[in-house]
């Protein structure tokens, strides 16, 4: 029996276990991957301490601060369940392996959201992305369609409309981006900004060939020929593991208190996947050592 | 030593990942930028059946992505 198991290896997972490490308590961290979706940013320049960091950089780091403490790490698995017995936790992980505790963290983040249309799982990969700023590249000269209306929809144009062919913008709603952001991509000449259109389907060949698309005012049926779809249609929490257990909002995250609490004894959570407003590295963080600093009270409080 | 050719874009934090595992791993490999180099994009692409960076090609074993496990396995870390 642990006295802790962290769930998630971002910011605030990594947080959580060198504050857990150096109160001493017996400390489990479950990760998929290390880094979550800082692996996806390239520029950091408001992490306190760097003027500029590079996503993976700057978890390499974390990740070596936390492996300087004796703390067991197991990443690669994902966790399916958290359930509470009696006094205790299990966690369970998609592969099938069970650890007990006596209080977790879940800092599991948050995910690119899908767009659950036919033919977005099979063509991932192969036309679809969700990595603009690593794919973007790899469709110079070609056309393709952004999904999304907010800020990282449009950056995302902003960089496909210097290599692509023609950039579609096709959003459900006005767009949502900053101003300035917006001023930046308007006058291109390569770009048709498509609103209040909802993607219907993608389909291709081995690759991406066409998506279908259609005004929601109008009901009005396009089909566009397009070589990569990148979806940019915001996040969703990785909340599944205790939605049975805690109470989550309306958008899936886990409600929390000011001191991380979840409302069941012994559940804490922390970072991108809770409540908490705003999403940023430095947050997460802040939140990791909260959870940790009140789950070792919590552990200590049970006795034994 | 396995011949390892890399697939990035300079801008791709995975394709940074896989380039730093390779580089603490104190493992050599030709870093192809798909973003500018054509032929070497058409390559990727064919070679991997997918449009998505980073790609490696290890011996002619083929993985897309950060693939840590796979990587250790292939180079046997």
């Amino acid at each position: 029996m642990y006295d802790l198991i962290i769930i998630g290896g971002g910011p605030a997972g990594l947080t959580a276990a060198v504050y857990a490490a150096r109160k001493l308590i017996k400390t489990l961290l479950i990760s998929q991957d290390l880094g979550g979706q800082v692996n996806e940013t390239l520029r950091i320049e408001n992490y306190m301490g760097y003027q500029f960091v590079e996503g993976p950089e700057l978890i390499e780091k974390f990740n070596k601060q936390v492996t300087q403490y004796p703390l067991e790490q197991k990443v690669g698995s994902k966790v399916s369940s958290v359930s509470r017995l009696d006094c205790h936790f299990e966690v369970k992980t998609e592969s099938g392996e069970t650890f007990q505790s006596k209080a977790v963290i879940l800092a599991t983040g948050k995910r690119s959201r899908s767009l659950n249309v036919p033919g977005e799982a099979e063509y991932r990969g192969k036309g679809v992305s969700y990595c603009a700023i690593c794919d973007a590249p790899v469709f110079t000269g070609m056309k393709v369609a952004v999904i999304g209306g907010g800020n990282s929809a449009l950056e995302a144009s902003y960089d496909l409309i210097k290599m692509a062919e023609h950039v579609y913008i096709v959003s459900l709603t006005p767009l949502t981006g900053d101003p300035i952001t917006i001023n930046r991509i308007k006058d291109a000449r390569n770009l048709t900004i498509l609103l209040e259109h909802q993607v219907e389907k993608i389909e291709g060949d081995k690759f991406v060939e066409a998506v279908h698309i259609k005004n929601i005012k109008t009901g009005e049926r396009k089909r566009l020929e397009v070589a990569g779809i990148f979806v940019e249609i915001g996040l969703v929490p990785n909340s599944e593991p205790v939605k049975e257990i805690a109470a989550l909002n309306q958008w899936g995250e886990v409600k929390v208190s000011t001191t991380c609490e979840t409302g069941v004894p012994g559940l804490f959570a922390a970072g991108d996947v809770t409540d908490t407003p705003e999403k940023q590295i430095v947050i997460a963080a802040g939140e990791g050592a909260k959870a940790a600093l009140q789950a070792d009270r919590y552990i200590r409080n049970l006795g034994g | 030593m396995a011949n390892i050719t890399v697939y990035s874009t300079p801008t791709c934090p995975w394709c940074k990942k896989v380039k730093m595992f390779l580089d603490t791993n104190k493992v050599a490999y030709k870093d192809l930028n798909v973003a500018s180099d054509v032929a070497a994009r058409k390559e990727m692409v064919k070679k991997s059946g997918q449009m998505g960076v980073p790609v490696l090609d290890i011996d002619g074993h083929i993985v897309i992505g950060y693939d840590e496990p796979k990587l250790k396995e292939l180079l046997k870390i």
